[in-house]
C-alpha cells in the first residue's frame, strides 16, 4: 500500500453560518512531495488547513496524516504535522527562544533536549541575534521566520505552509525558497498555499487548485503548465517606436515607446517574429516572459 | 505507534504548567503584590481602625476573624483571574493554536491552566497569611490538614470557574463582567467580615444558598475551629462542583467551543 504523506476523502465543511466552505474534496499528497494547494481568496484553502490541523472541525469526511486518522489517532497525527499558519501566533510578549522551546515542550520534547535544536533552528533562520528579543519587536519578515521555526522545531514529517511569504520582501521570499528546498530535499513533504503564483512554480512538483470548495485541478506542475497554449514576452526594444507594428500571426502592443507586448501560441514561433520585426527595421535589446505562466492559467482555470 | 508516550504528556503538561507560572511570576507587581497591598488596607482599617469598636466575632477578636475571610477572597478572586485572564488572552493572540495543534490531550491543556491558576492562588493566599501576621503576629492554625486541603481545592474550583469563563468569552469586557458583577458580590456577602449568625433569620437563610459561604467557613473551620456550615456537606459539594466543572470544561474542549471554529 502506498504511503501518502496525506490523505483527505469526501471533506465537508459547513460554517455554523450555512457557508459551505468545502463540498467534499478529496486529496492525495505524496510521501516527500512538494505540494501547491492555490485558489483565490474564501475558495477554502484555509478551511482545508484548519481541518488537517485540528483548527477547524470538520462537517464529515476523513483526513489522514501519514496513515494515522485524525479522529482515530490524533495524537500521533498531529505528532508528525508542522503547520506555518496565515496569521500570526504565538505570545508576543515572550522571547523568542521561549516561544521555540516552549513549542518543543508542547511535543514532548525536554528543555535540556530541545535547547541544541532551537539553538540550531534559530541559526538557520537568521533568528539567533534575536532570540531574547520580545516576539512583539520584530519586524515583520522576522515574525515569519519565528512562525517557521516554531512549526519545525519537532521535525514534522509532513510541513504546511498557509502563505508564509505573504508581506515578505524579495529577498527574505528567496531565502524561505531556499530554505524550503532544503527541507524538502531532506525528506519533509511541504504543502504550500500561496497567492504568489511565481512561488508555487519555482517550489511545487505537484499541485491542486480550489475552487468555490472544490478541488478543480490536481496534477503535476508540468502537466499544468502543458496546457498553457499561450505565452506573453515583454520585448525590449534598441530605438523608440511611435506605434506598435502589425505583423500577421502576432499581437503586438506598446507598453512604452521602448517596449513591446506579444503573446505567442504554441502553434507559432518566436522565430518568426524577430524575422518579421527585422523585416520592418525593429531590433530587439533583450526579451523576457510578460508575466507568470501559472498566472495566467491560474486565472483561466477558476474563470470556467 | 498508536499514542504518544504518558512520559511525553507529561513533558507537555508540565511545559504549558510552568509556562502558565512563569506568566504571573513575570508580571509579578501586577499579580502577587496588589493582593498584599489591598489586604493589608483591610487589615489597617477593619482590623486595626475599626475592628476594636465591633469587639468580637463569635469568641475572637475581629482582625482574627476576618484572617481566613480574606485569605480566602485572595485566593478565589487570584486563581479566577489567572485562568480567565490567560487563556482569554491566547486565545485573543491566537496562540492557543500552538496548543490545539499540538498532540497535548485535552485533559492536559486543561490541567496545565487549572495548575497554573492554583499555583497563583495558594501563593498569593500564603503572602496574604503572612500580610496577616503582621497584623496579628499570635495568629494560630488550628487544622493544618483541613487548612491546606479547602485552599487546594478552592484553588482547583475557581480555577476551573475561571477557564469555563474565558472558553465562553468573545472580548474583554467578557472576562470582567462575572468577577465584578457575580463573584465579589458574593464574597463580600459570603461571610468573610462577618459571621451569618449576627443577620435577622431572614437573610441568613438568603445567605445559606450563597456558595461562598460554604468555601469561605470550611476554611475558616481550618484555621480558628469555627465555622456557620456543615463542613462534611461544604468538602461534599465543592468535590461535586469541581468534578462537575472538570468534565464541562472537557466537553467544551473537546466540541471546540468557543476556540475552534
Amino acid at each position: 500500500m502506498k504511503n501518502f504523506a496525506l490523505e483527505i476523502s469526501n471533506l465537508k465543511k459547513v460554517y455554523s453560518g450555512g457557508t459551505e466552505a468545502l463540498k467534499g474534496i478529496s486529496l492525495r499528497v505524496n510521501e516527500g512531495d512538494f505540494y501547491a494547494l492555490l485558489g483565490p481568496n474564501g475558495a477554502g484553502k484555509s478551511s482545508t488547513i484548519g481541518i488537517i490541523g485540528t483548527l477547524v472541525t470538520k462537517t464529515s469526511g476523513t483526513v489522514k496524516i501519514f496513515n494515522h486518522d485524525i479522529d482515530q489517532n490524533v495524537s500521533v497525527a498531529k505528532s508528525v504535522l508542522g503547520v506555518v499558519s496565515q496569521e500570526l501566533n504565538f505570545s508576543q510578549f515572550e522571547k523568542v527562544i521561549d516561544i521555540v522551546t516552549t513549542q518543543a515542550g508542547f511535543y514532548g520534547i525536554t528543555r535540556s533536549a530541545a535547547k541544541p535544536k532551537v539553538k540550531l533552528m534559530l541559526q538557520r533562520l537568521g533568528l539567533w541575534d534575536k532570540r531574547n528579543d520580545q516576539a512583539r519587536t520584530l519586524s515583520g519578515g522576522y515574525k515569519r521566520r519565528l512562525m517557521i521555526a516554531k512549526a519545525l522545531i519537532h521535525e514534522p514529517k509532513l510541513l504546511i505552509l498557509d502563505e508564509p511569504t505573504a508581506g515578505v520582501d524579495i529577498e527574505l521570499r528567496r531565502e524561505m525558497w531556499d530554505f524550503l528546498k532544503e527541507i524538502n530535499n531532506n525528506g519533509t513533504t511541504i504543502i504550500l498555499t500561496t497567492h504568489y503564483l511565481e512561488e508555487a512554480e519555482q517550489l511545487c512538483r505537484n499541485i491542486g487548485i480550489i475552487d468555490q470548495g472544490e478541488i478543480i485541478v490536481d496534477t503535476s506542475m508540468k502537466d499544468l503548465l502543458r496546457r498553457l497554449d499561450v505565452q506573453g514576452f515583454v520585448l525590449d526594444l534598441e530605438e523608440p517606436l511611435e506605434k506598435a507594428p502589425e505583423i500577421d500571426g502576432f499581437e503586438l502592443r506598446l507598453e512604452d515607446s521602448l517596449t513591446l507586448v506579444t503573446a505567442v501560441s504554441k502553434s507559432s514561433s518566436i522565430n518568426n517574429l524577430f524575422m518579421e520585426l527585422n523585416k520592418v527595421g525593429i531590433n530587439v535589446k533583450s526579451m523576457r516572459n510578460e508575466s507568470n505562466r501559472l498566472e495566467e492559467l491560474f486565472i483561466e482555470m477558476i474563470k470556467k | 505507534m498508536n499514542n504518544i508516550t504518558n512520559r511525553k504528556i507529561l513533558i507537555t503538561l508540565w511545559t504549558l504548567t510552568s509556562k502558565e507560572i512563569r506568566r504571573f511570576m513575570r508580571i509579578w507587581i501586577q499579580t502577587l503584590v496588589p493582593p498584599a497591598v489591598t489586604m493589608s488596607l483591610y487589615f489597617v482599617i477593619f482590623g486595626s481602625l475599626i475592628g476594636p469598636r465591633i469587639g468580637e466575632m463569635d469568641g475572637f477578636d475581629y482582625v482574627q476573624f476576618m484572617i481566613p475571610g480574606l485569605i480566602m477572597m485572595s485566593v478565589i478572586t487570584n486563581s479566577y483571574a489567572n485562568v480567565v485572564s490567560s487563556f482569554y488572552g491566547v486565545k485573543f493572540q491566537k496562540s492557543i493554536e500552538e496548543l490545539l495543534i499540538s498532540p497535548m490531550p485535552h485533559w492536559a491543556i486543561l490541567l496545565g491552566f487549572i495548575l497554573g491558576g492554583v499555583s497563583r492562588g495558594i501563593l498569593v493566599g500564603i503572602i496574604v497569611f503572612f500580610v496577616s501576621l503582621i497584623f496579628y503576629p499570635e495568629f494560630e492554625i488550628v487544622n493544618l490538614g483541613l487548612t491546606s486541603l479547602v485552599l487546594l481545592l478552592t484553588a482547583i474550583l475557581f480555577s476551573l470557574m475561571g477557564f469555563i469563563n474565558a472558553v465562553f468569552a468573545d472580548s474583554f469586557d467578557d472576562i470582567s463582567v462575572i468577577p465584578t458583577f457575580v463573584l465579589t458580590p458574593l464574597i463580600y456577602l459570603g461571610g468573610v467580615f462577618y459571621s451569618i449568625n449576627i443577620l435577622p433569620e431572614f437573610w441568613r437563610q438568603v445567605s445559606m444558598a450563597n456558595p461562598m459561604l460554604y468555601v469561605v467557613n470550611t476554611f475558616r473551620e481550618g484555621m480558628l475551629g469555627i465555622s456557620d456550615v456543615s463542613i462534611s456537606f461544604s468538602l461534599i459539594m465543592i468535590s461535586l462542583f469541581i468534578f462537575i466543572f472538570t468534565s464541562l470544561s472537557l466537553y467544551l474542549l473537546h466540541k471546540g467551543i468557543g476556540i475552534r471554529e
